[in-house]
């Protein structure tokens, strides 16, 4: 009997699915959401001497969001990753726009292609180079002084938040690119023959036709941008300078540095709870657009 | 001309895309310790540097071992998602999946604190295994997508008519599915690789005291006379990166052809 219902279990398409998920779901479950409960956990225990002690406190999430040192980089964290947003998805639209709609179909690939090598570089030495190019003696620089635009070296643009912004910029671009360019392609291109049938200017028909239709891929690129920008660490160590760190070099001095598991799960999960309200606020303010045409 | 002042932007932000990337060889081949323009004059010194460090070495073949490691164990769980996600409908298909995504937009320090914390608690020690534990975790996503487009491309009458002549389920995949799904397997193996290889955070976290190729280079950036090396290491790693991505794009490419489907490009 249990075994009849148990072969007929097996039959089933349901049943055929979890069993076949199975193996990921568990890695996953194991793996990641069960590490992600426990540093929700740890942000509310009591830091020991040498050992977290298992009283629970709200003290590590006053100390991460009254502290001045912990709220300004938090605050700057937010700024940047949402600076870095805005240009990379202003710069990539024109992008996407043009590989979507002026480039011959049998040359997409081969763009796209060559948007994405960069991306597959080592991201270390990529950051590194940044600062050769942007440093006092750098490329900027040098060729500046060389063409007797400037007189002296610019400071601004390394060890301060704008070095970090244009490196994230560069960093993210591709990701940037991909959703709107999957967006514009679904456009269906009699739409903007009948906006312009219509009377309407290329202008307009962009406005009123293309970009509505873009929209979902453009929340996908602002999203997949924002979140892992508050969380990057190498490019505010190596380019920040100590005006420019950011949310993750505040949770690996935490845990690596000052041994501070509780406060840095505090500081990581209220940056991750920052990440997602705005991300569903940005996504609630835009949520017309997401509606697909069912 | 159609479209001249978007060829134009192109054309300006692929130079911006690059810039780096045409510095590396710039200053891997110049003659003097310190990374800044103007140019010395042409060596092959730093290469020759690179060849004669032990601890660079190390550190290589510690991340191929967790390249190649991660990379197979994360398009294993990859095949088993993507198929499980195009083949059947299934209850809490949305959220297992997007647990399973997860980490694609999860920040990856968040990944590696919360699995030090764990790991440390359980009382594990730290080795390229739990970084590895971390790498298949943050590849299967890019697996998953691009095993997706390749399952997705797969006529289910194939499968219909494998049952129809009496293969079994497991004969079936292995002679059927498999095959045409190989291509993306293949590109899956390549750029889960090619993301291990490069992946820092985690193994900065996870790795304890060995050192990966990453980390190795990362901790050598505080010496001004190391970086030539670095430069030249790094000129080494974009050449075998190019090698990689166009065999990966080559066999995805393929792999539509084969399936019969239509080429909407790129690898996410």
């Amino acid at each position: 009997m249990g075994q009849s219902r148990w072969s007929k279990l097996r039959q089933t398409e349901a049943a055929n699915g979890l069993l076949m998920i199975s193996p990921t779901a568990i890695y996953a479950l194991l793996l990641l959401a069960a590490p992600l409960g426990t540093i929700i956990l740890y942000s509310f225990l009591t830091d020991g001497y040498l050992e977290i002690i298992r009283t629970f406190t709200f003290a590590n999430y006053i100390e991460a969001w009254t502290n001045e040192l912990y709220r300004s980089v938090m605050i700057r964290s937010l700024g940047v990753s949402m600076a870095v947003t805005a240009v990379t998805v202003l710069l990539a639209f024109p992008i996407a726009y043009f590989v979507s709609f002026h480039v011959a179909p049998s040359k997409k690939s081969l763009w796209l292609f060559l948007i994405t090598i960069p991306f597959w570089t080592s991201y270390l030495i990529r950051v590194f180079l940044w600062k050769v190019i942007l440093g006092y003696n750098g490329v900027i620089n040098s060729g500046l002084l060389g063409l007797g635009v400037i007189e002296e070296p610019l400071t601004f643009i390394l060890y301060n938040v704008n070095s970090v912004v244009i490196t994230l910029a560069h960093a993210y671009a591709p990701f940037a690119i991909l959703p709107i360019f999957v967006a514009l392609e679904k456009i269906d291109r009699s739409l903007l023959e009948a906006g312009q049938d219509l009377g309407e200017s290329k202008f307009m028909t962009f406005l009123r036709v293309t970009l509505p239709l873009a929209m979902p891929g453009v929340i996908a690129s602002v999203l997949i941008v924002f979140i892992p920008t508050i969380g990057d660490y190498v490019t505010p160590q190596l380019l920040g300078g100590p005006e420019g760190r950011m949310v993750a070099n505040l949770i690996q001095l935490q845990y690596l540095k000052l041994d501070n598991y509780p406060l840095g799960s505090a500081i990581a999960v209220s940056a991750m709870v920052i990440v997602t309200i705005v991300s569903l606020v940005f996504v609630g303010l835009n949520r017309r657009y997401l509606r697909g045409p069912k | 001309m159609k479209g001249g002042w978007f060829k134009v932007y192109a054309i300006v932000y692929l130079v911006f895309l690059y810039a780096p990337i045409i510095l590396l060889p710039m200053f891997a081949f110049n003659d003097a310790t310190i990374i800044s323009f103007p140019l010395t004059g042409f060596s092959t010194r730093w290469f020759e540097e690179m060849l004669d460090k032990p601890a660079l070495s190390l550190a290589v073949k510690n991340s191929l071992f967790i390249a190649v490691t991660s990379s197979i164990l994360a398009t294993t769980l990859g095949v088993f998602a993507a198929r499980a996600s195009t083949r059947y409908r299934f209850p809490m298909k949305a959220g297992l999946m997007g647990l399973i995504m997860l980490p694609l937009v999860l920040p990856e320090i968040i990944v590696a604190v919360s699995l030090l914390v764990v790991l440390l608690g359980l009382g594990v020690s730290l080795s390229l295994w739990t970084v590895i534990l971390g790498h298949v975790l943050i590849c299967t996503p890019f697996c998953i997508a691009i095993l997706s487009s390749a399952f997705q491309s797969l006529d289910q009458s194939l499968e219909e008519a494998a049952y129809d002549l009496g293969e079994s389920a497991a004969s079936t995949f292995r002679l059927i599915i498999l095959p045409l799904v190989m291509p993306g397997i293949i590109s899956s193996l390549l750029i889960s690789f090619t993301i291990s290889l490069d992946e820092f955070i985690i193994a900065f976290f996870l790795a304890g005291t060995e050192p990966t190729l990453p980390v190795y280079i990362f901790s050598q950036f505080r010496f001004p006379q190391a970086v030539p090396v670095i430069m030249a290491l790094g000129t080494v790693l974009v050449c075998l990166s190019i090698v990689l991505l166009t065999i990966a794009e080559y066999f995805r490419r393929r792999g539509i052809a084969k399936a019969g489907g239509k080429d909407t490009g790129g690898f996410l």
